[in-house]
This record gives C-alpha cells, structure tokens and sequence, in this order.
C-alpha cells in the first residue's frame, strides 16, 4: 500500500489508521456506473409507464396531459435520477457504482460519516455539476490534497479504496504445537533474547522461567542453558 | 542468533494469526452492515480493534509489501470506522433537529438574516424603482409572453388551472424553488457572491413585476395572488441567503484554524436550516399550487392562510412546536 497517496487517521490504540484515498479516476469511473443505472432506470419508468398511461405502444406526451401524466409517468423517473445518490448513499452508506469500483465514503476521521454529512455531500452537487459533465467536481478532485470535490469539503468526507477481495492466503492455525510459540510470545521471546546481555541476571531468568514449560529449564539458573532453550524455542517458531 | 532469524520468528507467528483475523474482518463487515444488542459482540469488537492494532503496527515493520499487511490494514481501517460510527436513532435525531439544533442555527445566523433581508428588500425597491422610472427595461427580468400578457390587462396566473392541474403545479413550484433555495445555500461557497447573486436578482424581479403589473393596473392582482404563499417563500429565500452567507463569511473569515475546516463547519450547521427550508418551500409550493391561482378564495382567507403560515414557519424555526419555550 501506497502510503504517500493515503490519509492517515490517529487512533485510540497509538497505531495510526491508514486510509488510502481514492483518485478521480475510481470517483469517475464509479460515477460513470452510477450514471448508467439511474439513466437506465429512469428510461425504463418512463417508457414502461407512458406505454401504460397510453394503453399502446406510443411514448410520447398525450396532447393534453392530465396530472396522472406528469405524477405517474414524469415525475418518478425525475426522483430516480435526482435523489438517486442522496437516498442510496444514506441508506446504504454507498451506491452500486462505488462498490463496483472498490470505494467506500468516510468522514475525515477515518470513521462512518453521519447522515448530515452526506444530505451535505449531495447538495453540493448542484455547484459540483457546473457548467456540465461535473467538471467542477471532476477539477477540484485534481486539484485537492485528498481528491474530494466541493461537496466533500463542505461535509467533511472523502472517498477510500476498500480492498474487501485481497485474499489472505492460508496460514497455519494460530494454536501453536507443543513446541512453538504464539505471536505474542514469540515476540517477548525476541524481545529478551535482543536484551539478553543488558538485562539484570534474575529478571532474564525470571522472564525465562515463566516461558520455558520444561520442568527442567524452568528450574535451571544456568544463563547458557536458558539461552539455548529460548533461541531453539524461537528457531521451532520459524518453521511455518 | 541473528536478528534475520528473529525477524523471520516473528513473521511466521505473526501470520499463524490470520484466523483471529478473519474473524476479526467478518465481524467487523456484520457490524457495519446492521445493529447489534449484543454487549458481548460490541466488547469482541474492541478487543478486535485492539488485536487489529497491535497486528498492523507490526506487519507495518515485518512484512511491509505483503498481501497480508493490505487485508489487515482494510480489516483495521474498517473496524475504526465501525468502532467511530455515530449513533442513529432517527426519531431521536429528527426530533432534536427541529426541537434545538435548528433554533440554534437560526440565533447563530441572526445577524445573516437581517442582512439577507435587508438586501433583498432593497433589491426589491431598487427593482421597482428603476421599473417606475424606465419602463422598457422590465424586458431584462420578464419574458415577452408575460409583458404581453400583463400589457392585455392580465395576469399570467389567471387561468393557470385551466392549463395544468394544482398537484402538477404544485410539484413544478415547489421544486423549483427548493432548488433555487438549495442554490442559494451552495452558491455561498462563492465567497458569499453566489448568494448576493440570487437574492439581488429575485429581490429585483420581484419589486420589477410588481412595478409592471402596477403600471398596468393588476398590483392588487398580482397580491392577491402572492400573499398566500409569498409570506412564507420570500422569507424562506431569505433564510437560504443567509445560510449561504454564513457559508461565504466562513471562507472570508475563517473562525477555525484553516479555511477548509471553517468552510465544513459553516456548510453543516447551517444546513440545518435548508432542511427546515426545504420542508417550508414544500408547503408554500402546495399552497401556490391549490390556494393561490384559485379564483374562490377571497382575499381575506388567503391573507389568513399567508399569515398563519409564516406564524407557524416562526414557531418552527424558534422550536415552538417541539415544546421549546422562547
């Protein structure tokens, strides 16, 4: 992971969360699919709906339209492509373009942004659309530090890369054999062998002791011999 | 033994672990997705944090280029922003929204109101004056259908039920001017100058029309057409404007430690304000959609409904309704 082209978040635990920051080529390209589905669906309301309203296979505007016209045939494919973003993206904290393309919104703590923040995100669009094709939206991902268009400036969001399909290979069971150690254990282990001759005689041994499982070593004061066991304890940790 | 087989030690037991995180990875994904009771699982899932932490910081220095550092650093990512989602209890939430938050918004914006009024009523005036003065120039603020209509000594509104019916016009007004509101509010981001923009030009149009239909003798026409719901979307407008102009004063003056963060903070909390506005603009567009072109209502039922809803829209915007006291 790139860690120059991401936000890095400060965290409770000390260890800071790495955010890698989506560009405007993942923005677009999951524009482009959201655009394609709200077109699509609101064509097929209309065409669907004007077919029905004119019992025939005829499209177009009657001559004088009732409001059953404009309430049935116009007006929903209108709500499909304007409130397209806004509802998903509340309901769902996302849309179908943004999964396809691996991103995810977030506020700029690193955490899930609010409904406020995003109701803001979207009303915004309406100076991120200007003059056409989103170009002041499309500019401003350029030109800012975190790629976020105007209406992200004003909620306080950006847009991240989830890499949800990275496949962890297989790795053997965390449950150690009889003969190795865990992660966390391995790591005193390292840890005191590192340390071993800066370290006070009794404390080493004492940390030793409370490792070493065989009644031999665990009751040994001899430094070589406990030395020895720790380094074969870790030598059997390497072995996958 | 050497610091290579150390190393080595620590990234095999390292990776003995990545069952603890998948699990870890999957409760966090369930948890994102949907709300749990659970005591048990919100505990799990700060220990996952935790162990997700503890992992990360070291995957970061054993195995920087791994595939098993970018699933852990998704899997941690993912559980801060579960761990650091806010709270949603809808109900909760729409109540303290009109109940507080937006009383709140609307004392913080005092000053802004004032001022958005004040423009637009001088717009207003300015608008009909310069129509007072050089009739000709009402071509630069209406179309020539409605000066030919007002010149044939009528309004454009009259009969405008015969053409469409009242939920259409309804639904067209109301969301124009949610529009022309909501671009009001986003145009503040203009430095305020997009704001100034549209409440001068509708000030003008405004007091231009009026000063048109005057000369033509359909003022009390044209008012009593308006004052239905002119009370409540004038002041609406004005409200946008001012929420735009707090948008604008934040990137002129930023009030916190860089204009970015100011602008964001402005943007939100007065935002606030457009979700009462846009509720207002919904009632004011059925109202100009079934009271306003209707020749039944007199004048005085319709000055009673004008009244009454810019009464109700001050009891909204001052949390009245939701039991707040002044």
């Amino acid at each position: 992971m790139d860690q120059q082209s991401g936000l890095v978040v400060d965290s409770v635990t000390g260890v800071d969360v790495a955010l890698p920051v989506a560009g405007p080529g993942a923005r677009s390209y999951a524009f482009v699919i959201d655009w394609h589905i709200r077109t699509i669906l609101s064509a097929a309301w209309y065409l669907v709906a004007a077919m029905l309203h004119n019992g025939g296979w005829l499209v177009n505007a009657p001559v004088n339209p009732g409001s059953a016209w404009f309430i049935y045939v116009l007006a929903p494919p209108a709500v499909i492509y304007f409130l397209y973003h806004p509802v998903l993206e509340v309901a769902t904290r996302g849309t179908p373009g943004k999964r396809t393309a691996g991103i995810q919104i977030v506020s700029r703590d690193g955490g899930a942004p609010g409904v406020g923040s995003l109701l803001t995100r979207n009303v915004f669009r309406l100076i991120d659309s200007f003059p056409f094709g989103y170009a002041v939206g499309l500019v401003t991902t350029m030109l800012t530090r975190n790629h976020v268009r105007i209406g992200d400036l004003a909620a306080g969001t950006l847009l991240i890369y989830v890499h949800n399909d990275t496949a962890l290979a297989h790795y053997a069971d965390e449950r150690p054999a009889v003969n190795q150690l865990d992660a966390t254990t391995a790591e005193v282990v390292t840890e005191l062998l590192q340390r071993w001759d800066t370290l006070d005689k009794i404390a080493r041994r004492r940390i030793a002791h409370s490792i070493l499982k065989d009644p031999v070593a665990a009751q040994s004061e001899d430094d070589a011999l406990l030395r020895t066991r720790l380094e074969s304890l870790t030598a059997a940790a390497s072995t996958p | 033994m050497n610091d290579q087989l150390r190393d080595h030690a620590l990234k095999v037991t390292l990776l003995r672990r990545s069952d603890l995180w998948k699990r870890a990875a999957a409760r966090t994904k369930r948890l994102a997705n949907k709300k749990t009771d659970d005591p048990a699982d919100a505990s799990a899932m700060a220990d996952d944090y935790r162990m997700l932490a503890h992992d990360v910081a070291k995957i970061r220095r054993l195995l920087p280029d791994s595939r098993a550092r970018e699933y852990l650093e998704t899997a941690y990512a993912q559980a801060h922003a579960t761990l650091h989602r806010p709270a949603w209890h809808p109900g909760y939430a729409v109540l303290a929204l009109f109940r507080d938050e937006i009383p709140a918004v609307v004392h913080w914006l005092r000053p802004h109101i004032i001022w958005a009024t004040a423009l637009f009523i001088l717009t207003a005036i300015a608008g009909y004056s310069m129509i007072h003065t050089y009739p000709d120039l009402i071509a630069l603020f209406a179309s020539p259908e409605l000066i030919a209509t007002v010149e044939r000594g009528q309004l454009w509104t009259e009969g405008l039920l015969n053409v469409v019916p009242s939920s259409v016009l309804s639904l067209q007004i109301l969301t124009n001017n949610i529009v022309v509101s909501l671009f009001a509010y986003c145009a503040g981001f203009l430095f305020g100058l997009g704001t100034l923009y549209i409440l001068g030009l509708n000030g003008l149009m405004l007091g231009a029309v009026f000063a048109f239909t005057g000369q033509h003798g359909l003022s009390y026409d044209l008012f009593r057409f308006v004052v239905a719901h002119g009370c409540v979307e004038i002041s609406v407008m004005c409200l946008s404007g001012a929420a735009g102009a707090a948008v604008g004063e934040a990137l002129i003056r930023p009030t916190a430690p860089s204009r970015t963060e100011s602008f964001q903070r402005a943007a939100m909390q007065s935002g606030r304000l457009i979700v009462a506005c846009v509720l207002l603009l919904v009632g004011a567009g059925i109202i100009e959609g079934y009271v306003s072109p209707n020749p039944m209502f007199p004048l005085w039922t319709r000055i009673v409904i004008g009244v009454s809803y810019w009464i109700f829209m001050l009891a909204l915007l001052n949390g009245w309704l939701f039991a707040r006291r002044p």
